[in-house]
């Protein structure tokens, strides 16, 4: 199997697919933005419960790829416990580390997120880890349209 | 799979042989990702023998000029070219006239030309358009911004769970205020071949005109229009192995006479001044602007050349592929194949166990095998089966044995990865 391969679908990713995490509706949730990618169906819900300006916390649901679904099972994880202006500066580098690679987004301080800088060798697939990420950016710009990655 | 109309005659071509067929298309030789090229994706887009490359490119190399215009030789060349390609699609789907061939970019251009025209004529307030529920999206999205721009309605025909079009459902659906019918031939999610011939009987009974979405017929078994008895037939020339941007619009000629044109400009009429326009006859009416000649060459070409094969023995070829692919992929244990029809050609769309298809296309990629992955432009299909895509590895004339077995080997890859 190629490297690269092994790179997209390490262990996390396959671990977060298979049993994502906060996986589930959050009620109530003060803000809550969609993602849709039409190319391949992939359709999440990203909740979010605020502290002030804190995220409290984040879970999603929806249905999708390995990719997609790992992201987005990360993000949720990842930004607990962050402000609104923490989260959107990650949402930055998560962006330039699946679009980049690793290279790009100093990887070491990323925590299990740096798994997804093996998207960056499949362009096709940069899509799917971003997606649930562009529904959260909405959610905290209090965007309530569905977002859509194609 | 079934033969679509009778097969031609083989007897003006070679006994066929799969192994030289695919010699013959230059882009099989390629590695990708280091791996020779398994090419199952023929349902998007169909790859190109050696002789339909070359006519393209002799065409510009030689009598590359504009059509139907000029009085000096290459022009004179071109339009030869041009009309001869025109007689080569007549022939190929005994139409009855040339003139009755429209050339369009796809078989999209052709099914929204239909709707924009003959539909706008027919089709009123309050009337219905009937559709099938294994519609590409080109054949769902132009009726349905006609039903909107007129207030009238669509009306979709179920198929079963195997992908079988409900025939029954269809004839109670054909009511008075149904003004016309679209369906495809064969479906390019599901491989399913619906009894055109059958189907038509049925329509013209009530007295409403059948449209054909044949991208996916012609590529799978000679086409007789006047034996399926519709009345309009578009498809693509690239899924036939010909080039892309050039498609076909074949109509009977009592409806295309009656037809408006649908796009103005040069080439479509006789006189122009500001006060008023006389358009052209058929098929120019139809074809404004300069058109893709060497496309329309290159599909030329490619029906020659697939009069060169012996036919037969390619569908065949195809039928024992797709048997040989049903058998092998129903023995990866957690794959499910959605379309089981027992008339069916050219498509295995999968399921494996909970991996989304997404996934599975990329690790297949990984192994230098192309399919497609994802809804294939039938959205309310999917929603028929509750999935939101598929995996699905398509045939061409050119593909073996191997290929089948190549897929199968890298579906196992794939569980092993996400079990």
């Amino acid at each position: 199997m190629s490297s690269e391969l092994d790179d997209l679908y390490q262990e996390v990713i396959l671990d977060h697919g298979r049993r994502p995490r906060n996986f589930k509706k959050l009620e109530p949730a003060d803000r809550s933005a969609e993602g849709y990618n039409p190319l391949c169906g992939d359709h999440y819900t990203v909740y979010l419960r605020l502290d002030g300006d804190r995220i409290a916390e984040a879970s999603f649901e929806g249905s999708g790829c390995a990719i997609s679904k790992a992201s987005a099972s990360l993000m949720t994880g990842a930004v607990r416990g962050k402000s609104v202006e923490e989260a959107q500066a990650l949402f930055e580098r998560v962006h330039r580390l699946v679009t980049e690679g690793p290279g790009a987004a100093d990887p070491a301080d990323l925590g299990k997120l740096a798994v997804l800088s093996g998207v960056s060798a499949f362009p096709t697939r940069v899509k799917c880890a971003s997606l649930a990420w562009h529904a959260l950016r909405n959610a905290l710009r209090a965007e309530k349209q569905v977002v859509s990655t194609e | 799979m079934t033969t679509l109309a009778t097969p031609r005659p083989s007897s003006q071509g070679e006994a066929f042989d799969a192994d030289a067929v695919r010699r013959q298309f230059p882009i099989l030789e390629t590695r990708v990702r280091g791996k020779p090229l398994v090419y199952l994706d023929s349902a998007a887009t169909a790859q190109k023998p050696r002789a339909v490359i070359e006519a393209e490119r002799g065409f510009y190399e030689r009598d590359n000029a504009n059509v139907h215009r000029g009085v000096h030789l290459l022009s004179e060349r071109a339009t030869q070219a041009y009309e001869g390609a025109r007689e080569k699609v007549r022939r190929f789907i005994g139409a009855a006239e040339a003139r009755e061939v429209i050339f369009v970019r796809g078989a999209t251009e052709a099914l929204n030309l239909v709707a924009f025209t003959f539909g706008r004529q027919r089709v009123g307030e309050g009337d219905e358009i009937l559709l099938t529920e294994m519609e590409h999206h080109s054949n769902i999205v132009p009726w349905q911004m006609l039903a909107q721009e007129r207030r009238a309605r669509l009306v979709v025909v179920p198929v079963d769970d195997r992908g079988v079009l409900r025939l029954d459902e269809l004839e109670r659906r054909i009511g008075p205020r149904t003004r016309l019918l679209a369906v495809a031939h064969v479906s390019n999610a599901l491989g399913t071949v619906n009894p055109v011939a059958r189907i038509c009987e049925m329509a013209h009974r009530k007295g409403v005109p059948v449209v054909v979405d044949g991208a996916q017929g012609v590529p799978h078994a000679p086409v007789d229009v006047r034996a399926l008895g519709c009345d309009f037939y578009a498809f693509s020339g690239h899924k036939l192995y010909g080039p892309t941007g050039i498609g076909v619009l074949w109509g009977r000629r009592e409806h295309l006479e009656e037809m408006p044109p649908w796009q103005g400009g040069g080439d479509m009429i006789l006189s122009v001044t500001f006060e008023k326009t006389t358009y052209n006859e058929l098929p120019y009416k139809f074809e404004a602007g300069t058109p893709h000649i060497a496309g329309a060459v290159g599909l030329g070409a490619a029906i020659d050349w697939l009069g060169g094969l012996d036919l037969a023995g390619a569908l065949r070829h195809e039928h024992d592929l797709l048997v040989h692919g049903t058998e092998v992929l129903s023995r990866i244990p957690g794959l499910r194949l959605v379309g089981t029809a027992p008339e069916k050609a050219g498509v295995l769309s999968f399921l494996l166990g909970d991996v989304h298809p997404h996934d599975v296309g990329t690790v297949l990629d990984r192994e230098g095998i192309a399919i497609r992955t994802g809804h294939h432009c039938a959205q309310p299909l999917m929603q028929r089966y509750g999935i939101a895509a598929t995996a699905r590895a398509s045939l061409g004339i050119y593909n073996l044995r191997s290929d089948i077995d190549a897929l199968a080997a890298g579906l196992e890859k794939v569980r092993r990865m996400f079990a």
